[in-house]
Parts: structure tokens; C-alpha cells; sequence
């Protein structure tokens, strides 16, 4: 099965399939989109936790670090109940289509982004605090160096949010529905074709994901081993 | 406020021929620290500290490892709060302004993680003085004017701290503070980083650096203050400090012994 899997695979990649590409092009889209909201959400929390004293600082740790953990069913679940008709945000008739699932998505790693960045600015933070304070340095200036000199390091934080977004199927199913031409992606698209019994063409879907994530990961591995070796990192 | 002292002078270190042979001038001061005390998880790092520190010249604080010497150098830039008393600059309590006027090299460079020439960029960019020709002057003062490019921290330990040096001076500062700025480089890196401190107190800023070395201290300070248990036992002269100093701790630290307190 497995050949036959790798086969089904590479036929639909080399012979250009255009619902194979359009489930790619969507999974990219709605991911990527959600790891960029993140990040602008995440990276500001983050770093407003790493270098700022305030009431709270320690609860809202917590906070976060629990919501890194939830079932992605749950963020589904509580997306669907706001977009629903019924709900509080159903006027925006969102529900069933791509957008809802980067608003899933987006609630679904914000978390990850948030506590990973926390981690590695504060990291950071600690090593600058002192020049910092010596050049009086205001908190924005102090945040933009922060997440400059971090960039490397930050990078491989929005991979491991790419890489959750990418394989994630319990909200975005939820919420998207799975239709055809219109909410479809690469995870949904294998568990359809796994309930349908069709396995083959599950794993090979599920091939391709992996090269997708492959493929990331090597790109930023090279960018990041680059700027050790300048010792950006 | 008018300065008692001419400072533009040959050398430094030699700062008291320069003065009214009755002694110090030391009633028209530029930082003041009164009653200073500083706790940190109930222990006492600085007590009772009263200090008034000329505008001018070179003053070395020494005394020996934990009498509080960095935390000292810490409260006078600001960048830790004395648990009680005050810091003056000119009679008036520092302020945010006051602060900017200073600048602080510490034992260990912290830099960017960027080049030599970005580490620069930024200070100059956040004092709204950038000009690449202020930059390429301070890398040339330094002698790091053929590594603009290099990242900072693929430079040795001497270059790091003449770049650390180089970045202080980009707050062109009215005082600047070394914390054992020489401690672990070779001798020609703190011959270059002497020469500059050299420049920088002629040229009218004035240094207040902490130091074990005696021999560096002789070299270039103008005042000595001698710290022990996070007190200070003396401030004077160089020149008295070294030939007899008034507290046995001071005595003790000359002569490369252990002070014990009862002793």
C-alpha cells in the first residue's frame, strides 16, 4: 500500500492535479495567514510579558500557558458558537468559509506564539536589561531591538506555529465545513479520504503535508544555521 | 555651575598638582550621594554612603571583591535605586535628562547582536545623532575602523570592549562610568582603553571607574574612594591614597592581605 501510495503521490503532483493544488494553495493561504496574525498578536504579548512589570504579569503567564495546551476541537467549537447565526459575530456570515478557519487557526496558535516568544525575548531581555537601563532606553525602543536581535531565534517560533497550523484538522473542520472547492485542506481532505476508505490517497496527501513541512523546515534551518554562523543568533 | 579645577592639563592622575596646596576643592561637586543605603534580600550592600564626587578628573573606586563597589557605580548611573537616600547631580535630584548624560561600560560587554558598525548606528539613531561620519570618527578612536562589518560578537575580547567603549562615547557623556572595564583584557587593549578614558577626562568628562588594579588606578586617577562592607572608608587623593592611606581595610588591600573587621 505504501508504494502505492508514494505513486498516487507523485502522480498528482507531476501531472499537475488542480484539486490537489487547490487544497495546497488553500492550506497554505489559510495557514500562513493565521501564522501572521499570530505572530502580530503573539510577538506584541510576548514581548510586553517578557520585558514588562505589571499587575497580572504572572496570572496571564499561566493563562497562556494553559491555552497552548487546548484541543483544537474546543477553539473550533468556540469559534463555530460566535460565528454561528445565532451567535454574537453571526451577522458577519463567516462560518463555512476560509476566513473562519484562520480566525480558528489564529486563536489556536496565538498561545503557542505568545508563550514560545515570551521565552525566547525574555531570554534575551535578561542578557540586555542592564545596557538597556544604562542607554534609557524607552519600553517600545527596548522591544524593537528585543525582537530585531531575536529575529532568528523568532523565526523558528513562527515554524513551530506554521507547523501546527499546517497539520491542525479539528477546528478548521468545525468551522470550515470541508467543502469542496471552498474550505477544503490538506488535513480535512485525508480524513474524508480515510472515512471513505480510501487510504491510499489519504497517505499520499498526507506525503505531500509532509514535504510541505519538509520543506519549511529545511529553509528556515538554513537561515538560521547562516546566522549563527555570524553569531546573529 | 562654574568647574574649580582646570583640566586641561598634560596628564591625568596628576590632577592634586594642580590644586590649592590646603587640598581638595571638593565643597563644588557634581554628584552628590547622600546617606545612601542599599538591601537586597535583607542584606546590606551599601550603608551609609555619603559621598560628593568632583565634576571633574578621574576618580577609581577599589576595595576588595563584595564591598559593593559595582552596586556604588549601579545607584550614581541610576540603573539601581538605593534603597534609601539620594543621588544629586548639581544639587538636584537625577532626572531622566541628568541620565542621558551619562553612559556605562560594564566588566562584561553586552552588545547587539548585530555588526560593529549597527551597535553603533543604534545608539547614535536613539540620541538622534546619527551621521556615518560621527560613527566612522568612533571606530577610528577605538580602532576598529577596518571592522565595520564584522558581527560584534565574533570580535575578541579587547575589540568587544573598545567597541562597548566606543558605544558609550556615542552618548557623548558628561560622566561615564567603567566597571572594571579592563579587567580581563591583555595589556594592549587597556593601554588603548587608558589612552581614551585619558582623552575623554582632558577633554572634560568626567570618569568614575571601579578597579582592582593599583598600579592602573596610580596610573590614571585623580580620587581614590576605598570601599569595605559596603561603606566607604576613605576619598582622597591618589597621591595620599597610595602613600598612606587613612583606613587599616585600604592599608590591608596595598599590601595584598586579607582585612579581617576584628582584626
Amino acid at each position: 500500500m505504501q508504494e502505492s501510495a508514494i505513486n498516487i503521490a507523485v502522480n498528482l503532483i507531476t501531472q499537475g492535479d488542480p484539486d490537489l493544488y487547490e487544497i495546497i494553495g488553500l492550506s497554505l493561504r489559510v495557514s500562513l495567514s493565521s501564522v501572521a496574525l499570530s505572530l502580530i498578536f503573539g510577538l506584541t504579548l510576548g514581548a510586553a510579558l517578557a520585558t514588562g512589570q505589571f499587575r497580572g504579569r504572572a496570572v496571564l503567564n499561566i493563562i497562556i500557558n494553559a491555552l497552548m495546551s487546548m484541543p483544537p476541537v474546543v477553539v473550533g467549537l468556540l469559534v463555530y458558537l460566535a460565528l454561528s447565526r445565532s451567535g454574537p459575530m453571526g451577522w458577519l456570515g463567516l462560518l463555512y468559509t476560509p476566513t473562519a478557519m484562520i480566525i480558528a487557526q489564529t486563536f489556536l496558535i496565538t498561545p503557542l506564539i505568545t508563550a514560545l516568544s515570551r521565552q525566547v525575548i525574555e531570554d534575551l531581555y535578561l542578557e540586555y536589561k542592564e545596557q538597556f537601563a544604562s542607554l534609557r532606553l524607552t519600553q517600545s525602543q527596548r522591544i524593537k531591538a528585543l525582537l530585531w536581535d531575536a529575529r532568528y531565534s523568532l523565526s523558528t517560533v513562527a515554524l513551530a506555529g506554521l507547523g501546527r497550523a499546517l497539520s491542525e484538522v479539528g477546528a478548521v473542520i468545525i468551522v470550515g465545513g470541508n467543502i469542496e472547492h471552498l474550505t477544503r485542506v490538506m488535513t480535512t481532505a485525508i480524513a474524508l479520504e480515510t472515512s471513505k476508505g480510501d487510504l491510499a490517497l489519504a497517505l499520499a496527501l498526507g506525503m505531500i503535508l509532509l514535504g510541505l513541512a519538509l520543506l519549511i523546515n529545511i529553509l528556515l534551518s538554513s537561515l538560521n544555521l547562516s546566522a549563527r554562523r555570524q553569531a546573529y543568533a | 555651575m562654574p568647574n574649580v579645577i582646570d583640566i586641561n592639563r598634560p596628564g591625568t592622575g596628576n590632577l592634586h598638582k594642580l590644586l590649592p596646596s590646603q587640598g581638595l576643592a571638593l565643597n563644588r561637586t557634581q554628584l552628590d550621594l547622600t546617606d545612601v543605603h542599599y538591601t537586597v534580600a535583607g542584606k546590606q550592600i551599601l550603608s551609609k554612603v555619603n559621598l560628593a564626587l568632583h565634576a571633574k578628573g578621574i576618580t577609581a573606586i577599589m576595595g576588595f571583591n563584595g564591598a559593593g563597589k559595582s552596586i556604588l557605580l549601579k545607584v550614581m548611573h541610576g540603573i539601581v535605586s538605593p534603597t534609601r537616600g539620594s543621588v544629586h547631580w548639581n544639587k538636584e535630584p537625577t532626572n531622566a535628562e541628568h541620565r542621558l548624560q551619562q553612559a556605562m561600560v560594564f566588566q562584561k560587554p553586552v552588545l547587539l547582536r548585530r555588526s560593529v558598525k549597527a551597535n553603533i548606528d543604534f545608539v547614535l539613531k536613539q540620541r538622534k545623532s546619527f551621521a556615518p561620519a560621527t560613527r566612522n570618527a568612533l571606530l577610528a578612536r577605538v580602532g576598529l575602523d577596518e571592522k565595520y562589518h564584522v558581527p560584534a560578537r565574533l570580535l575578541s575580547g579587547g575589540e568587544q570592549q573598545r567597541l562597548a567603549l566606543a558605544r558609550a562615547l556615542a552618548c557623548r557623556p558628561s560622566i561615564l562610568f567603567l566597571d572594571e572595564a579592563t579587567a580581563s583584557l591583555d595589556p594592549a587593549s587597556t593601554a588603548i582603553i587608558e589612552n581614551i578614558v585619558h582623552e575623554q577626562a582632558v577633554a572634560g568628562t568626567k570618569i568614575i571607574m571601579v578597579t582592582h588594579d593599583a598600579a592602573q588606578a596610580a596610573r590614571l586617577a585623580d580620587y581614590i574612594v576605598f570601599m569595605d562592607a559596603g561603606t566607604i572608608t576613605e576619598h582622597n587623593p591618589s597621591h595620599h591614597f597610595f602613600a598612606a592611606p587613612d583606613s587599616q581595610a585600604a592599608k590591608a588591600y596595598l599590601d595584598g592581605r586579607l582585612f579581617h573587621h576584628d582584626s
